[in-house]
């Protein structure tokens, strides 16, 4: 059976990264656009928890040990911080929508120049 | 000593009278305010007459001083703001007392101004009766007795010319009296520019005096006159600064070519012409002359001046006086004429004739004009001669008293006039000098002519036809007893006044100038010094007695020249009826316009003094000064004012214009213009896709990680 390495944890990483920069620059719907910005952060726990289970085979005297839980707990906090965001860019769309009845992000454009 | 000690009482009292009808005067009654105005002026005299007395007594005791009595000090301080170096170097204050000094000149004018006075104070009671502004008039007149007061006994120059300037202002509110008349308010503005040009030569010879002597008070100045030797450069000064004082005489005491204001200023009631313009202001400049007559006598130039100027003005005057109309005018300018007289003494350094003059005349004058004004007030305030006529049994006083005056004037022994008179003509005679012998004949030329118009005037007005109209011949009276009792005191004073100077050819001993010796005995012997004939004083005491044939023979001329006048006047006019010729018209007809229109001197000055007429298209004068500020003002100043103006103006506009497009264009705008522009190209990369602009920020994001990994 195929180990699955640290290097695989990264490559998944990078596509769902590459996944969700391609969806927030093509998509026209909002929320489609926020989705795809909460893959890019998941894209990112899922390297910062790869990368920190890596760094705990690492002996304690360079830093790591089973009690080096630096990357999780990030991961924990980006976690709270995409919930929280998420939260604000609903908010915000859900304003513009009272004003312009769209959540096409292609219109939202007042404030060129 | 008590007078003496308190001489500043005598100014005080009318000082008192002109401020109680000052603040009060409206709500007194005509008989309060006769009882002040006329008391302050009685106490006056009678405290004169007593300081006169006690000065005698004084003065016999104490060399024949000066007596000066000095309050306090009026102008200037110890502060030295007010000093100056003199023209020897020295430091001197600018300074004046209030002080007072009595000496023989001053005491004959302090008797003879308060004597006078009083005298028409009194006869003003019954002339003004029926006048409104009577408490007016009177608080006029006590504020004239005290500047004259003020002027007769300062100590000083200054404060003597304040007393001037105070005459002055009284002589032009008495002339504008009847202001509602606009002849009368011209008259007084005249006289009162002429008297500043006067005034403005006494100022500056009182300067030059402070300057060269560095004190003005009188006895300093003498001091310093008689003290002795002086550089020719000190007495080129001291002429310049006679001359000056003389200016300032010509004007108050109306000698050529300043006296036009006084035949104007018998626009003022009769009593103002007796006591201001006849017998005691006009005197002021005599006084002024005589009280220099140390610093004159110094300046042989200026003594021939004022000789000069004075016989000038007697016959001027006097042919003038020969064929007016106006019993007032003819007096006026007879007035004139006498003051030629006084001058013609002091200038030939005869000053205790010309004084001698001064006293005489005041009472004959005052006299002349007091029953002039009798005369008037009869004739219903007629004064052309023309209409009068026959009044001698009608108002016999007056007739009486003014024919005494009128022999007095003319110089008939033995009235007042011709001693006086006479002393001045036998004064200029007596000069060494052939030059002075034709001023003798000026003068002498004058005593005929006064002869002439004087019994002119009592012909026309008290024999011949009666030539007024009936309902004035009906008015005809005798004025009240409060006129005529002055003139009969006036009468008496012009028949005895001449005897205080009876001279030593007739046996007397001329007191009058032995009174006044202490004042001017040096001075007249100076003049001689001076003239290049040293210790001719002497001489000259005996020549008088030794020429005396000739001194009779002159004052039988004189008399003569008086006789004549008489009997030209009395054949001319003994019998003249309505439309009389005049004899002067009938011989010479140009001769008697000339005279009748005072030889176009008014109007000369109206072309070239006052500018009021122009000659040809150019004005000229003081009319013509205006005009021609007028002008200047009206092109060169507003023209520059304008031309500043202008230059604002175009500099504003090019401000404004550089700021608009300079400024505000190129530095303000330009650069914004230039932003705009430059942010075309910039927008077009800004154009509101948001995902374009996420895109660029991969791409930059890509490229910045390919750049650090491959590089």
């Amino acid at each position: 059976m195929l180990h699955i390495s640290t290097l695989h944890y990264l490559v998944l990483g990078a596509a769902l990264f590459i996944l969700g920069v391609i969806g927030v620059l093509t998509r026209r719907n909002v929320v489609i656009v926020l989705m795809s910005i909460e893959l890019i952060l998941n894209a990112v726990n899922l390297n910062l928890v790869a990368l920190s289970r890596y760094w705990q085979g690492m002996p304690v005297r360079m830093g790591g040990g089973p009690m080096a839980l630096h990357g999780q707990v990030f991961a924990i906090f980006v976690i709270t911080d995409a919930a929280a965001e998420a939260a604000v860019g609903l908010g915000i769309l859900i304003a513009f929508f009272r004003n312009k009845e769209t959540v096409n992000v292609d219109e939202v454009n007042l404030l060129k120049w | 000593m008590l007078f003496l000690e308190h001489i500043y009482l005598i100014p005080l009292q009318p000082a008192i009278g002109a401020a109680i009808m000052f603040f009060f005067g409206r709500k007194l009654t005509k008989r309060a305010v006769s009882g002040v105005c006329v008391g302050v002026v009685v106490i006056a005299f009678l405290m004169a007459c007593g300081t006169v007395l006690e000065y005698n007594v004084w003065a016999a005791a104490n060399h024949h001083q000066p007596y000066e009595k000095i309050l306090y000090t009026w102008l200037g301080t110890d502060t030295g703001h007010l000093n100056y170096v003199t023209k020897g170097g020295a430091q001197a204050a600018f300074q004046a007392d209030a002080g007072f000094l009595l000496d023989p000149l001053s005491s004959i004018w302090l008797l003879f101004v308060t004597g006078v006075g009083m005298l028409i104070h009194i006869y003003s009671i019954g002339y003004m009766a029926h006048e409104g502004g009577y408490y007016r008039f009177f608080g006029y007149l006590n504020l004239f007795m005290f500047s004259m007061l003020t002027l007769i006994l300062a100590n000083n120059y200054v404060l003597m010319f304040v007393g001037w300037e105070g005459v002055g202002l009284c002589s032009y509110l008495l002339i504008g009296f009847y202001f509602q008349r606009k002849s009368a308010s011209d008259a007084a503005n005249k006289a009162f520019i002429v008297n500043r040009i006067g005034d403005a030569g006494f100022i500056l010879g009182m300067f030059f005096i402070a300057w060269l002597c560095g004190s003005l008070r009188f006895i300093d100045v003498n001091h310093f006159a008689r003290a002795g030797s002086y550089s020719a450069d000190t007495l080129r000064y001291i002429t310049a600064a006679t001359l000056l004082l003389f200016v300032g005489a010509c004007g108050k005491s109306a000698q050529l070519p300043l006296y036009v204001w006084l035949p104007d200023a018998m626009e003022g009631p009769t009593p103002v012409s007796a006591l201001i313009h006849a017998a005691t202001m006009v005197t002021a400049g005599v006084y002024m002359v005589a009280r220099s007559n140390a610093l004159f006598v110094l300046a042989p130039t200026s003594m021939k001046t004022v000789a000069i100027v004075g016989a000038l003005t007697a016959i001027f005057a006097a042919s003038i006086g020969l064929v007016q109309n106006d019993i007032k005018r003819v007096l006026a300018y007879s007035t004139v004429s006498q003051l030629g007289y006084m001058f013609l003494a002091l200038g030939v350094g005869a000053f205790a004739a010309g004084v001698f003059h001064v006293f005489t005349h005041a009472f004959f004058k005052a006299l002349l004009f007091l029953g002039a004004g009798s005369v008037i007030h009869a004739m219903s305030g007629e004064q052309d001669m023309r209409n009068m006529g026959a009044l001698r049994d009608r108002i016999p006083i007056t007739y009486w008293t003014m024919l005494i005056a009128t022999l007095a004037i003319t110089g008939i022994p033995p009235f007042a006039g011709f001693f006086s008179k006479d002393e001045i003509l036998w004064q200029t005679w007596t000069r060494e000098s052939d030059a002075y012998r034709i001023l003798w004949g000026i003068g002498y030329v004058t005593a005929l002519m006064t002869a002439f118009y004087m019994f002119r005037l009592i012909y026309l007005t008290f024999y011949s036809k009666p030539r007024m109209s009936h309902e004035v011949e009906h008015h005809i009276h005798e004025s009240p007893k409060s006129m005529t009792m002055p003139l009969v005191m006036l009468a008496v004073m012009s028949l005895f006044a001449g005897f205080l100077g009876w001279p030593h050819s007739l046996g007397g001993s001329d007191h009058f100038a032995h009174y006044l010796d202490p004042v001017f005995a040096r001075g007249e012997a100076r003049v001689l010094v001076e003239e290049g004939k040293a210790g001719q004083l002497a001489a000259g005491e005996k020549e008088e007695e030794h020429t005396s044939p000739t001194e009779y023979m002159l004052m039988l001329l004189s008399v003569a020249a008086a006789g004549i006048g008489w009997f030209m006047a009395g054949r001319s006019y003994e019998n003249a009826d309505r439309g009389y010729t005049e004899p002067i018209a009938a011989a010479a007809p140009p001769v008697y316009n000339v005279l009748l229109n005072k030889y176009y001197v008014d109007e000369g000055y109206d072309y070239v003094f006052t500018g009021r007429k122009k000659v040809g298209d150019v004005r000229l004068g003081v009319m013509g000064l205006g005009e021609a500020s007028s002008w200047f003002d009206s092109h060169v100043v507003d023209g520059a004012v304008n031309a500043a103006g202008w230059i604002t103006r175009l500099t504003a506009t090019v401000s404004s214009w550089w700021d608009k497009w300079i400024i505000d264009g190129i530095g303000v705008n330009g650069p914004a213009i230039l932003a705009r522009m430059l942010s075309y190209p910039a927008r077009l990369f800004e154009w509101g896709l948001v995902q374009w602009y996420a895109l660029v920020m991969v791409a930059g994001i890509v490229g910045f990680v390919f750049y650090c990994v491959y590089h």
